[in-house]
């Protein structure tokens, strides 16, 4: 597309602007997680990784790490593996309900996660599943399966429909075709898929909350400590979940940009 | 039709129908597959001539009737049981895989051992001449070389039959020639059938040994490609094979074997059908090869004659398709070498008669 300069230059603007209301507060976030001043105030004082020191030192910061990693872990396996295998059904198959379907697939996400975690609160207390670390698991599952599908169906989309039937042509059974040529071709998909849904499961509060019971991951831990103190620790923790988040999420990315060059 | 049949058959359509809901794409079908024999099946999209080929591949189902591959019913053979390796219009590549992984795949999925693997993977790249690529990622290929990684990946199979599904169409027309060489010389060499679908005429004509002409759904008509040029069955088969120039008029007066026949654009002179029975007043249509016409620029007393204008003219190679108008408005084509067309001194806008022998009028069956 072709735009003059001075429309160019305001949407460099915007963009600079866009971008720094998101990541300002973080990065003000990460400085302050190394500044020696007990309240986040200006003029900085010195440069201390204490706050980083006594949040690793605190064993129940340590515990919501742990628990968080597991639930994401599990999260990411299991709506990867859920998510492709609806993508895929998506793909290959034509059947009648396929529109309801696949509205009903790609739901979760657009409820608000506060009524979706009351709503499995509610289920989960009934069924006798409600306070573990699996019913965080489910919850995040059922939540973030539509981000891996996602990921997965446009993957599929670019896929020559032809191949896995080259592939039958070519003496290979079904399972032989799925595994040496959609899986195959997919991989840089479920890579991305699994980091993101890893990200979103270690992200997310609200639902975590509701039906995690004792079991506090790290996003739930925050919230109990601000409403107790105003520590710095807040903010070296910030700046871990921040890392680990952005990272997860580069990786996604950067599994969801070699794919294009694959396919090419 | 009454052609040869192939000596021996190695595939078999018997009555074969294919709908997709109540749509019918191919209507009961009954054709031979010859051992060793270049089949080219032709006919515009949609005519169900890709549907057929993916059917004797197994990746359609048969809704009613049966495929025999040398004698025996594929009704419960799913692709992978069968040996019919095919080349795909869109190539169907794997572009994550090596040109040697490519090629290597069918025979890993068939079991055969490694070293077995290699060796053949390797003479077939040879023999295509691609053996500098066998490392090289698929999308560094330019489309000849995919072509040709397409074939070895099909023909390292050894099998009896390949099946080719317009595999030429992506390529420059450059190519397309250098490329139906390439397949004929394989295909004699290797003495395999090979069925060919395809909606170019110049592809199927230059390279097969029968061409089958499909419409809607069903077999029109099968041949040799001198036959279908020369006596096409009906007039679908007279336009779709194209250079044909085609007359109706109503039957004159009959002598000896031949009769005359009124169209607008004059009383010509026909080679009337064995066996036909004509009688004065009926309706005929003839059609004339291209070819088969000639040019005049004087007077000459040829049986059949019209005065034209030439609207324009096409060179294609050596030869030159000159499109003229008859004074009833018919339109006519003659194709002649290019250097006699030059040495007429005509070109667009000048008058000249076209005439041809009574012998060269193939009369259409009734439809």
């Amino acid at each position: 597309m072709i735009t003059s300069r001075p429309v160019r230059l305001l949407l460099y603007a915007y963009a600079v602007i866009g971008l720094g209301f998101i990541f300002l507060p973080i990065f003000t976030n990460v400085v302050f997680s190394f500044d020696s001043n007990r309240f986040s105030s200006l003029p900085l004082g010195g440069f201390t990784t204490a706050w980083y020191d006594e949040m690793w030192r605190d064993n129940d910061i340590h515990g919501a790490f742990l628990n968080s990693l597991v639930v994401a872990v599990c999260v990411g396996v299991i709506s990867t593996t859920l998510g492709s295998c609806a993508a895929y059904t998506d793909y290959r198959y034509s059947f009648p309900g396929k529109t309801p379907y696949l509205l009903l697939a790609l739901l979760p996400p657009t409820i608000p996660v506060a009524i979706l975690g009351i709503t499995l609160l509610i289920y989960f207390s009934n069924i006798g599943m409600f306070g573990g670390l699996h019913s965080i698991v489910v919850a995040h599952v059922i939540y973030t399966i539509p981000f891996a599908m996602g990921l997965v169906r446009l993957r599929l989309s670019q896929m020559d429909r032809n191949l896995e039937s080259a592939a039958w042509n070519l003496g290979a059974r079904p399972w032989k075709a799925l595994v040496h040529i959609v899986l195959l071709h997919a991989m840089p998909a479920l890579l991305a898929s699994l980091f993101l849904t890893m990200a979103v499961s270690f992200d997310e509060f609200a639902m975590a909350w509701l039906v995690g019971g004792f079991n506090e991951t790290v996003p739930v831990r925050i919230l109990s400590l601000l409403q107790r103190e105003m520590s710095p620790r807040i903010n070296a923790i910030g700046g871990v979940v921040f890392t680990v988040s952005i990272v997860l999420l580069l990786l996604a990315q950067w599994f969801f940009a070699r794919k294009g060059q694959a396919g090419a | 039709m009454h052609e040869a049949q192939p000596a021996g058959a190695l595939a078999e359509f018997r009555e074969v129908s294919k709908t997709y809901g109540n749509v019918t794409v191919v209507d009961r079908m009954c054709l031979e597959i010859g051992e060793g024999e270049f089949l080219a099946i032709m006919g515009p999209s949609g005519c169900g001539k890709t549907t057929t080929l993916r059917m004797l591949a197994g990746l359609e189902t048969v809704t009613s009737g049966d495929i025999l591959i040398d004698g025996r019913s594929t009704l419960d053979l799913a692709p992978y049981e069968r040996d019919t390796p095919m080349v795909w219009q869109s190539l169907a590549l794997f572009p994550f895989m090596s040109v040697e992984k490519n090629v290597e795949f069918g025979l890993k999925m068939r079991g055969v051992p490694q070293p077995a693997r290699r060796t053949r993977v390797a003479g077939w790249l040879e023999r295509l001449e691609i053996a500098d690529l066998a490392k090289r990622n698929i999308a560094t290929l330019s489309g000849g070389q995919r072509q040709r990684v397409a074939l070895a990946r099909s023909l390292v199979m050894e099998p009896r039959m390949l099946l080719l599904d317009e595999p030429l169409t992506a390529l420059d027309a450059s190519l397309v020639l250098r490329m139906q060489s390439v397949l004929t010389a394989l295909q004699r060499d290797l003495g395999i059938t090979f069925v060919y679908v395809t909606h170019s005429h110049s592809e199927a004509f230059a390279m097969a040994d029968r061409v089958a002409i499909m419409h809607e759904g069903r077999l029109r008509q099968v041949g040799s490609p001198k036959e279908i040029y020369r006596e096409p069955a009906s007039r679908f088969v007279a336009e779709f094979v194209g250079l044909n120039n085609i007359l109706t008029g109503q039957v004159g007066d009959r002598a000896g074997g031949r009769c005359t026949v009124a169209t607008p654009a004059g009383r010509f002179m026909v080679d009337a059908p064995a066996g036909a029975n004509f009688r004065p007043g009926d309706a005929v249509t003839f059609v004339v090869a291209a070819g088969d016409l000639r040019l005049e620029t004087g007077a000459s007393r040829s049986e059949n004659r019209v005065r034209c204008v030439i609207v324009s003219e096409e060179f294609v190679g050596a030869t030159v398709v000159v499109l003229l108008e008859a004074e009833s408005g018919d339109d006519l084509k003659i194709q002649l070498p290019q250097r006699d067309f030059e040495a007429s001194g005509l070109s667009a806008g000048s008058t000249a008669f076209v005439t041809w022998s009574p012998g060269d009028a193939h009369v259409l069956p009734r439809e």
